[in-house]
């Protein structure tokens, strides 16, 4: 029996959200980490963003429902400790996604550049802890709205 | 890694993986309880990443026991005899200051000692305090501001900063307390001998007390008995009670 290509499980698992913040995908966010084929075993490389992520478990669920969904029938899920997570590896089209989205995507510098609401630049972080781990809650003094920033990890 | 006696290997991982439990335990006691609601956030993200690596830590002891066990079997069904923390994560929290300053006492130590680990000859040691240290860096940031915040503060937050530095500063001792387990791990290359991190660990609190104003004890007595397991505090058990509860009471239940 012939398999869909590597290229092709690639493409469904761009189709698959974040649980926690859906408008980006699985592949946005750095976490596949390698897709191969063992056999007619397709074997799926994820990385953990936080270790005490609650959405880890979800995120391998849904893994595994999409590409069931596909006609594949076995698969294995293997965790990827190192190289640790970097929100380096977001994509470009992520980041946009998030800033549309209201959260300040990653930045080297630390911090967010610009509010995503309004573009201000005069900024304030209130605490370096957001509603999930890789999240800080800051403030824009423009427009006087809180939001959200994707912590550099 | 040829060399490293088994036993050895998994008393140092039950450290490590008991420190993360017992003090993430502790601080997610305050959820919903604290001043306000960004700290009860920062609190709640700081008990959850200690959470996730005791599962990493846990979960490699269990694998090195070999004896079927897992994560969850050491964390629930041990009793606490059985438990290798150090006795200050076992304290109780206290007011919010002396929570902030006890995480402040660790997350220095902690932070120290997994910038070490990134060169453990051990490579499941090596991955798990690298994923461990990203989550640690804004852990020492946050309780460092918090405890600078407080200390030098308002003349109540000071005297309760103070309180609590006096209170707690008797516990720091047992983190550099070497046995043979620590002298195996560092003879194998996996983890440093706790004694030579003293110095470094110094500088860093000195640093931040300074600023906070507030004076370091002029003590080394120190409290032990938490690390080898021999004499824990009388707050542990009852930890425990709360913490295993539903595995005693229902062996098995999951969902």
């Amino acid at each position: 029996m012939t398999h869909p290509t590597t290229e092709q499980v690639w493409d469904w698992l761009h189709q698959v959200p974040d649980p926690e913040i859906p408008v980006i995908s699985l592949t946005d966010l750095g976490i596949i980490r390698d897709v191969a084929w063992q056999g007619d075993t397709c074997v799926v490389t994820v990385t953990p963003t936080y270790s005490g992520c609650p959405a880890t478990s979800i995120i391998n669920l849904d893994i595994e429902t999409a590409l069931r969904g596909h006609g594949i029938d076995k698969i294995e899920l293997r965790r990827q400790l190192s190289p640790a997570w970097t929100t380096d590896w977001m994509s470009e089209q992520g980041r946009k996604k998030l800033e549309d989205y209201g959260i300040a995507p990653p930045q080297p510098a630390g911090g967010p550049t610009r509010c995503p609401h309004c573009g201000g630049t005069h900024l304030e972080k209130l605490s370096q802890f957001g509603s999930t781990p890789c999240k800080a809650q800051w403030r824009c003094k423009d427009c006087l709205e809180p939001f959200e920033y994707f912590k550099c990890i | 890694m040829a060399g490293v006696d088994k036993d050895m290997l998994a008393q140092f991982l039950l450290r490590m993986g008991d420190n993360t439990l017992i003090l993430g335990h502790r601080v997610s006691e305050w959820c919903g309880h604290s001043p306000v609601l960004e700290e009860d956030i920062a609190l709640a993200n700081t008990a959850l990443d200690l959470l996730g690596q005791t599962q990493l830590w846990l979960g490699y002891a269990a694998e090195v026991m070999g004896d079927g066990k897992t994560a969850d079997d050491l964390a629930f069904l041990r009793d606490a005899w059985d438990f290798r923390n150090l006795l200050l994560v076992e304290l109780p929290n206290g007011d919010f200051g002396q929570t902030l300053m006890r995480q402040f006492l660790f997350d220095a130590f902690h932070s120290v000692l997994l910038g070490r680990l990134l060169q453990s000859s051990d490579q499941s040691v090596r991955e798990i305090a690298e994923k461990a240290s990203k989550e640690v860096a804004y852990h020492v940031e946050r309780s460092a501001d918090t405890v600078v915040g407080l200390g030098d503060g308002t003349e109540e937050s000071h005297a309760r900063m103070q309180a609590a530095l006096d209170l707690l500063w008797p516990y720091v001792g047992e983190m550099f307390a070497s046995d043979d387990i620590d002298r195996a791990m560092a003879a194998a290359g996996v983890a440093p001998d706790p004694a030579g991190l003293r110095d470094e660990y110094d500088a860093l609190v000195g640093k931040v007390m300074a600023e906070a104003t507030l004076s370091i004890p002029d003590s080394s007595f120190a409290h032990k008995g938490g690390r080898t397991g021999a004499t824990h505090t009388e707050h542990l058990g009852h930890l425990l009670c709360h913490m295993q509860w539903l595995q005693r009471a229902y062996p098995g239940a999951n969902w």
